[in-house]
């Protein structure tokens, strides 16, 4: 769906984006993390289009960057990092002028469809200015929707946004996951990027690494299981590190943390050795390291 | 042509709901079309240099006087026809301030990247907030013109007068110049938004374009030059040639990265 080739974008000295290569499949949620600065929103901005890179290719939904740009923003939909509304106007007349620009056959309906869909419908009439910044949010999320588009590119959808209205635009995300549409997500927010995304990429000016969430976790912590004993001790411990397949243990006041390679199937035999060696058990279970360490550990190192 | 409409029609939207774009739009017109009517309402029987005849008038008013006139008619006739050049600024300043405000406002409410995401070109886009700007702008100097004539049939004494005032000179310069003029203010205010960083001085500089039409008025004041009908068909052809040019570099210089990216 969106194939990116040694893409890069200088700005007179200032190199904003250098050789990056990603692809990114149809039906994909794919999350795109970076510090401030590091050229996600320039990115974004060339594979839709709005900027041309300085040198590489970038494919997106059949269409060449730079070669196809009329039809590549036909085919697209961009949330740009602010809403961008045209205050003075209504809801929906902010989203008729974008459903008459992208040449929507039925304005009428598709604009009627997504006030209702993103809750506006009772506040249609009403300026832009005067809707919160959640609403003015699912307004420009509707407006780029309008088209139908099956790529949306979607910049910080949820910043600044109270819980309610967050929680909202990302039960909206996993909706149009469900009906196949292809995600380019762009935010800070780690913890939604861990929930949305099948796979993420950190970048910093060049990329990082790209992956999914659990394969991340997995090489840079490994896998752990913590089990919650009441009488944790050093001969406890010691039963359990005489076991061919653990890589490390560490004592936590009454956790013994475990790092091993599939707990799923070694887990049983770690439980019946503690208990076999009278160890009272009170809970197990996986320690889950944040999408923020990893990303944190990722962008420390670049 | 759907997308060019959308834009003037979402312009109008916007800018008609901008009050001090409003009152540039009604205030301006009303106000340089009343000047010359109280100028020609004031002085009419008032001037006590009836007695001289228009070959003892200044060189300057011979051009706006036909022999019929008396000096007093041919001074009234030379003064309210220096208000040629005020309704001049009539499609200047107007499409000024609405494309100042159409174009850097976009960018200041940071509507703009979601407007260039769509599938409009630059054309399309440019036509479309160009001739919302001077639409208004030729509306309101055709209106002000005809108030302005309707005044003048009034107040004027005789059929001779009225027609010295309401000259080819006048319709040339309010039906031709007027609407060229307008497309060079708008075009001017584009290319000053697409090269600038700062929006407030894009407004500022707009305004620019205003200057050498009071070097016109003023050199005509002063009896340096006389604006005459030829003179205004040498400057709509001007016109004409700088508009397409003009036109031409606010397509080249409207670069939508440039924008995008340069502008804080």
């Amino acid at each position: 769906m969106i194939v990116i080739e040694n893409l890069t974008k200088q700005f007179g000295q200032n190199l904003a984006v250098e050789g990056l290569n990603l692809e990114v499949q149809e039906g994909e949620v794919f999350g795109f993390l970076g510090p401030n600065g590091a050229g996600k929103t320039t990115t974004v901005r060339m594979l839709t289009s709005l900027i041309q890179p300085t040198s590489g290719k970038a494919v997106v939904n059949g269409f060449t960057v730079g070669r196809q740009d009329t039809q590549i923003r036909r085919t697209v939909g961009l949330l740009t990092e602010t809403p961008g509304l045209y205050d003075n106007l209504s809801a929906e007349y902010n989203l008729r002028i974008y459903a008459n620009l992208y040449e929507v056959k039925d304005v009428a309906g598709q604009v009627e469809k997504y006030l209702r869909l993103l809750g506006l419908w009772e506040r249609r009439f009403e300026p832009a200015a005067t809707l919160s910044k959640g609403m003015k949010q699912k307004l420009a999320i509707a407006r780029a929707m309008l088209h139908e588009p099956r790529i949306l590119f979607l910049d910080e959808p949820t910043s600044a946004l109270d819980p309610e209205s967050a929680r909202l635009v990302r039960d909206f995300i996993a909706e149009l996951r469900k009906e196949g549409r292809t995600i380019f997500l762009c935010t800070h927010n780690l913890d939604e990027a861990d929930r949305a995304c099948d796979r993420i990429a950190v970048f910093k000016t060049r990329l990082v690494v790209v992956d999914t969430p659990a394969n991340l976790r997995r090489q840079l912590f490994g896998r752990k299981v913590v089990f919650h004993l009441v009488n944790l001790d050093e001969t406890l411990a010691a039963k359990v590190r005489a076991l061919p397949f653990i890589q490390e243990t560490r004592i936590l006041d009454n956790r013994l943390v475990v790092t091993l390679d599939n707990p799923e199937a070694r887990n049983p035999q770690i439980i019946r050795t503690l208990v076999e060696a009278g160890a009272e058990l009170q809970f197990v279970g996986e320690l889950r390291h944040s999408l923020e360490e990893v990303y944190l550990q990722l962008v420390k190192n670049v | 042509m759907q997308k060019i409409i959308t834009i003037i029609r979402k312009e109008w939207a916007e800018v008609f709901k901008n009050r001090m774009v409003l009152f540039t739009i009604a205030f301006m017109p009303l106000l340089l079309t009343a000047i010359p009517l109280i100028i020609l309402f004031t002085m009419r029987g008032e001037m006590q240099i009836a007695s001289a005849g228009a070959a003892d008038i200044p060189a300057q008013f011979k051009a706006f006087c036909p022999a019929e006139l008396s000096g007093n008619e041919c001074f009234q006739v030379f003064m309210v026809s220096q208000f040629v050049f005020m309704f001049m600024i009539i499609p200047l300043s107007i499409p000024a301030a609405i494309a100042a405000y159409s174009v850097v406002g976009e960018k200041t409410t940071r509507s703009l990247e979601p407007l260039l995401a769509t599938p409009i070109t630059t054309i399309e886009l440019l036509l479309g907030k160009s001739l919302a700007a001077v639409i208004p702008a030729v509306f309101a100097t055709f209106l002000a013109f005809t108030i302005f004539a309707c005044g003048v049939w009034l107040i004027v004494p005789n059929r001779i007068m009225l027609l010295a005032i309401l000259n080819a000179r006048w319709l040339l310069a309010v039906l031709i110049v007027g609407p060229l003029l307008a497309w060079l203010s708008v075009t001017f205010s584009v290319m000053v938004s697409s090269r600038v960083n700062d929006p407030r001085v894009a407004e500022q500089l707009s305004v620019v374009i205003i200057v050498p039409l009071l070097g016109l008025f003023f050199g005509q004041m002063a009896g340096l030059l006389i604006i005459d009908r030829q003179l205004v068909l040498v400057i709509a052809l001007i016109l004409v040639l700088v508009d397409a040019l003009m036109t031409y570099f606010s397509v080249q210089l409207f670069q939508r990265e440039t924008i995008l990216t340069r502008w804080k």
